[in-house]
């Protein structure tokens, strides 16, 4: 199996590759919640029951060969920084980082598919991709809900469908999401409306970071709430077509942003440039912050195109455990803005100033080359 | 009251929240709430909307409370945290929980993947429906004979413990 060192310096398969809409869309996630018929669900269960459960489907899902060589691990083995390390890239969820013993998380070799095991249901299958690719993130984890559905005999209910604790997962017991970033519809005051929008259909909004409706770094994730009453397919398809929809619309917003106050984009774009290459202490907020518009600046042709790669691994990297593992020790607030800070500094030494004269407005994505 | 979101729905969520200091009250209809989140993870909105359904019961003047017979989760739990114990529980708990489902999702019925031990269960059970329908329909119709006939073959196909 692979070791925990590994998996924190191997880059995740997502951010190597460029998926489809890749300037807004960062990623795409399914998960699946399933649980085994018989036993209490994790949150109910006796300690010792607990226990069993995770005893026998942790080698069931190290067993799959997509886990082959992969990361497992009880997270009663790992410390608090190691657990916030697999929060902080997406691959745990913060309620199952809070738990120790009885619960695990297995990890395949390119962190594409994260398997946790008694989180809140016995378990929580979660599929990765870069850009807006749904269709394939759902096709990975069928295929494994498909392997262990002939291994282990899962909780169902003819008319409930898949049986969850909460009833709000039940059904089909599937989420999917996209992180988009959309600066363009936040600086140009039009995100809370493409919020409301969404809302109003059924689909759930929130930023990324950042308390309530605060969405730091301007990176906003879209979900379906729904889980009963509709098939996968056309839960994924409808969720599609909506990020398609706000896709247009940030780059809209950026094209009149471009248009009509290109000074003000340059401005941003060149505070960024100036704040992250030269501070030397950055809190969290403004890193995040200054990262989207220097993320814009590369969008927009004023830095180099492939810098959108460094800066999505970045936005990983400044979190609190990520810096704390890479110092090996316990840092405290202050220490941490001026680790970030350097860690920043060193990152992009070599990215070139800024070409205001190269500022170009976004154009739709090409037709993939067959 | 309407809804401070939509402006459309009557509000049935208040919620109180210090924001910045401040104290603000938001009044949400169910819809907005869940779409807010605020249905979701710690079940608050939820333990409030578990309370809406089957109101007219009291659970604490009732001598023998609805538990689960596999993992002892009792109607009040349920209730409180808002989370079933296990699978068994939709069987305990599941009937009243039509509203509930309703104001959380598209729909009350799964539609989409079925594991494979329960293909041929499901098939039954599509037909168990079906045949409840028509049951319905031809009772108000006053077709007793045709009922009885009906009532018969869901029998057949529905053994009392997995009845649903
Ligand atoms: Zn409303
Ligand atoms: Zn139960």
């Amino acid at each position: 199996m692979m070791k925990f060192a590994t998996l924190l310096r191997k880059p995740p398969e997502w951010m190597l590759l460029d998926g489809p809409h890749r300037d807004i869309v960062i990623t795409s996630r399914v998960r699946l919640a399933r649980n085994l018929d018989g036993p209490a669900f994790p949150g109910f269960a006796k300690k010792e029951d607990r226990t069993t459960v995770m005893q026998e489907l942790q080698p069931v899902v190290e067993g799959l060969p997509e886990m082959k060589d992969g990361f497992s691990e009880d997270l009663g083995g790992l410390d608090a920084i190691r657990k916030q390390v697999l929060v902080e890239k997406h691959l745990i969820s913060r309620e199952q980082a809070a738990k120790s013993g009885g619960s695990a998380a297995v990890i395949n070799r390119d962190q594409s598919l994260s398997i946790m095991i008694n989180e809140e249901d016995h378990l929580r299958m979660q599929s990765i991709r870069s850009g807006l690719d749904l269709r394939v993130a759902y096709a990975a984890l069928d295929r494994v809900d498909e392997e262990l559905d002939g291994l282990v005999k899962f909780a169902f209910h003819p008319r409930f469908g898949y049986l969850t604790a909460c009833p709000t997962n039940l059904g089909t017991g599937m989420r999917a999401s996209a992180m988009l970033h959309l600066p363009g519809l936040v600086l140009s005051e039009q995100v809370n409306q493409v919020i409301a929008a969404v809302n109003k259909i059924g689909l759930a909004v929130r930023g990324l970071y950042g308390e309530g409706t605060e969405a730091l770094a301007n990176l906003f994730q879209i979900s379906n709430q729904h889980t009963l009453g509709e098939r996968e397919p056309e839960i994924i398809a409808r969720l599609e077509r909506v990020i398609e929809q706000i896709i247009n619309h940030e780059r809209n917003a950026r094209r009149k942003l471009v248009e009509d106050q290109p000074h003000k984009v340059l401005d941003h774009v060149g505070r960024a440039y100036a704040a992250l290459r030269y501070a030397h202490i950055l809190e969290s907020k403004e890193a995040l912050t200054q990262l989207s518009m220097l993320r814009l600046g590369s969008d927009l042709g004023i830095l180099p195109s492939d810098l959108g790669r460094t800066i999505d691994t970045l936005l990983v990297e400044i979190q609190p455990a990520h810096l704390q593992i890479n110092s090996q020790r316990k840092l405290g607030p202050e220490e941490r803005d001026v680790l970030r800070a350097e860690t920043l500094r060193q990152r992009l030494a070599g990215v070139p100033e800024p070409r205001p004269e190269s500022l170009q407005p976004p154009v739709d994505p090409e037709p993939p080359v067959i | 009251m309407q809804c401070d979101v939509c402006k459309q729905n009557k509000a049935t969520v208040f919620l109180t929240q210090i924001e910045k200091g401040k104290m603000q009250k938001v009044n949400l209809c169910e819809a907005c709430a869940h779409a807010k989140g605020v249905a979701d993870p710690k079940g608050f909105a939820l333990v409030e909307m578990l309370h809406g359904f089957g109101h007219g019961e009291k659970v604490a003047t009732q001598p023998q409370e609805r538990t689960c017979p596999n993992c002892g989760m009792t109607q009040t739990t349920f209730r409180k945290t808002g989370r079933l114990g296990c699978g068994a529980c939709y069987q305990t708990f599941g009937e009243g929980m039509d509203q509930l489902l309703k104001a959380m999702h598209k729909g009350v019925r799964h539609t989409g993947r079925v594991p494979a031990w329960a293909k041929v269960v499901g098939r039954d059970n599509d037909r168990v429906e079906d045949l409840r329908v028509r049951l319905e329909e031809a009772v108000a119709a006053e077709r007793y004979e045709e009922a009885g006939r009906l009532r018969d073959e869901i029998r057949q196909l529905t053994p009392p413990e997995t009845a649903v």
